[in-house]
C-alpha cells in the first residue's frame, strides 16, 4: 500500500501524516508513507484543501485532519 | 484506545439520537450562561468582595472578569456554529459555483463564498491553482482570497462582542466591497503573464473531491467543537492580555492622548495606521483588545478599523505563500489595490460614525 500526504508543510499536514503512521501501527500494515509538498503535484490529484490523503492513488479525504479512528476505517478496506 | 476512536458512522445510533438533545441542551447553557454573566459579576465583585461600583478597581475588576466570560462565550458559539454551517459548503463546490459566470457579479459571489467557505491560509495556493487553472478569472480568485482572511469569523464575533451589533455590521459589509471591488479592479489592470506560468500549464487530473460528501451530522458536531477548541486555545493569551490591558487603560490612562494624536480630524491617522498595519502579522484576537483600549482613549473609529483590516487582510506570510503564483507585479499590485481600498474605508468611516 502506498500513502501520500498531501499539503504544503502547515500543522494540519504533519498532524495528518503523524496520525495516519499512529492508524497504520494500530492496524498492524505496512504501507509507504511519502508526504508530497509541491503544489503542482497536489492539484494534480484535484485537491484544492489541505492536508489530503491519498491511498494508492485515489484521492480518499481532504481538507480536514480526521480522527485516528476514523483514519482507520478509511486505511483499512484496502488492507483486508 | 477505548471506543472514542471508532468512526461515527458505525457507532451504535445511541450517540447519534441522542445529539439533538444534547445540542439544545448546550444551547440553553450557553445562553443562562451569557445572559447571567454581568448579575453573577455584580455580585460577586461588589456585593461578595465588596468593591465600589464607582471605584478604579472595582470596575477595572469586573470589566475585566465580565469581558472575559463574554467574549469566551461569544467565541465558543459563534465559531461552534460557523463551524457546523460551513461544513455545507467546500473550495470544490464554491469554484463549481463560481465557474462560468461574469465579471462582476462573479466577483461579489467570491467574496461572499470567501467567508462562507472552509479555508485555512495553508490551503491559499492550491486554492488559487485550482481555480485559475479550472477557468474561474484572475479576479474573481483573488476577491475569494480577499475576503477569506478579512472577514473572519474571530474578529467579526469580537467586534460585536466589543463595539456592537452596528460596527460588525459595517466591518462585514466593507470587508465584502473592499474583496469585490479590489478583486475586479485586479482582475482589469493585470494581464494573465503577471501570473506564474505553472499554474496554467497545471493538468487537473484526478476526481476532484467534495469533502463534505461523506460528512454525518456527528462528524460536523465534532468538527464544530474541534474548531472552537483549537481557536479558543489559539487565542486565550492575547485575549487575556488584550482585556486586561483594556482593562487598566479603561480606568488609568489620560483619556485625551489618543484623540490629540490620531482622532477623526487627523488626515494622516488612517494612512499611519494602514502602513503600520500591513507589515504587522497578528490574529484578530490579539488586535482587538488593543483596538478597544484604543478607541476608548479618543482614536477614531475609522482609523481602528483600517489598522484592524490591514493586520489581518495582508500579512508578510501570505504574501510570501502568493509569491509562489504570483510575478512581484501582481503581488505588488494586489498589496497597492487591497491597501488602497482599506485606507478608503477608513476615512468614509471617520467621515460618517
Amino acid at each position: 500500500m502506498q500513502i501520500k500526504i498531501l499539503g504544503p508543510g502547515c500543522a494540519n499536514c504533519h498532524a495528518l501524516e503523524a496520525r495516519t503512521r499512529e492508524a497504520l501501527t494500530d492496524l498492524g500494515v505496512t504501507a509507504e508513507v511519502t508526504a508530497v509538498t509541491d503544489y503542482p503535484s497536489i492539484v494534480g490529484y484535484g485537491v484544492m484543501s489541505t492536508p489530503a490523503l491519498v491511498v494508492d492513488e485515489h484521492v480518499v479525504l481532504a481538507g480536514r485532519v480526521p480522527s485516528r479512528g476514523q483514519l482507520r476505517g478509511l486505511l483499512a478496506p484496502p488492507a483486508a | 484506545m477505548s471506543t472514542r476512536g471508532v468512526p461515527a458512522a458505525t457507532r451504535p445510533g445511541g450517540a447519534a439520537r441522542r445529539l439533538p438533545l444534547t445540542l439544545a441542551a448546550a444551547a440553553l447553557a450557553w445562553l443562562v450562561m451569557y445572559l447571567g454573566n454581568v448579575p453573577l459579576w455584580d455580585l460577586v465583585v461588589y456585593r461578595v468582595a465588596g468593591l465600589e461600583p464607582d471605584s478604579r478597581l472595582g470596575s477595572g475588576v469586573h470589566f475585566f472578569l465580565a469581558d472575559t466570560v463574554k467574549i469566551t462565550l461569544l467565541l465558543v458559539g459563534i465559531i461552534f456554529v460557523a463551524t457546523i454551517a460551513r461544513s455545507f459548503l467546500s473550495l470544490e463546490r464554491t469554484r463549481a459555483l463560481l465557474g462560468g459566470r461574469r465579471e462582476g457579479v462573479a466577483n461579489v459571489a467570491a467574496a461572499g463564498l470567501g467567508v462562507a467557505t472552509p479555508f485555512c491560509s495553508c490551503s491559499a495556493v492550491p486554492a488559487f491553482i485550482g481555480f485559475v487553472a479550472a477557468g474561474v478569472p484572475l479576479g474573481v480568485t483573488l476577491s475569494f482570497l480577499i475576503a477569506s482572511p478579512l472577514i473572519n469569523e474571530v474578529a467579526v464575533v469580537l467586534l460585536y462582542g466589543m463595539f456592537g451589533l452596528r460596527i460588525a455590521t459595517l466591518y462585514i459589509g466593507s470587508g465584502l466591497v473592499i474583496a469585490t471591488v479590489g478583486g475586479y479592479v485586479l482582475g482589469r489592470v493585470c494581464p494573465q503573464r503577471w501570473v506564474e506560468p505553472f499554474v496554467y500549464t497545471t493538468t487537473l487530473h484526478g476526481a476532484p473531491v467534495v469533502a463534505g460528501q461523506r460528512l454525518s451530522w456527528p462528524d460536523r458536531v465534532a468538527l464544530g467543537r474541534e474548531e472552537a477548541g483549537k481557536i479558543l486555545r489559539k487565542v486565550w493569551p492575547y485575549l487575556l492580555a488584550g482585556i486586561a490591558l483594556g482593562a487598566a487603560i479603561h480606568g488609568w490612562a489620560p483619556t485625551d492622548f489618543f484623540a490629540r494624536a490620531a482622532g477623526a480630524h487627523n488626515p494622516f491617522a488612517p494612512l499611519i495606521a494602514v502602513l503600520l498595519g500591513v507589515p504587522l502579522y497578528s490574529n484578530a484576537a490579539g488586535i482587538l483588545p488593543l483596538i478597544q483600549a484604543l478607541h476608548d482613549k479618543g482614536m477614531a473609529m475609522g482609523t481602528l478599523l483600517a489598522f484592524m483590516m490591514s493586520v489581518v487582510a495582508l500579512s508578510l506570510p501570505e504574501l510570501i505563500l502568493l509569491r509562489r503564483v504570483l510575478k512581484p507585479q501582481l503581488l505588488a499590485a494586489f498589496v497597492g489595490v487591497v491597501a488602497t481600498a482599506i485606507l478608503a474605508t477608513g476615512y468614509l468611516f471617520n467621515a460618517i460614525l
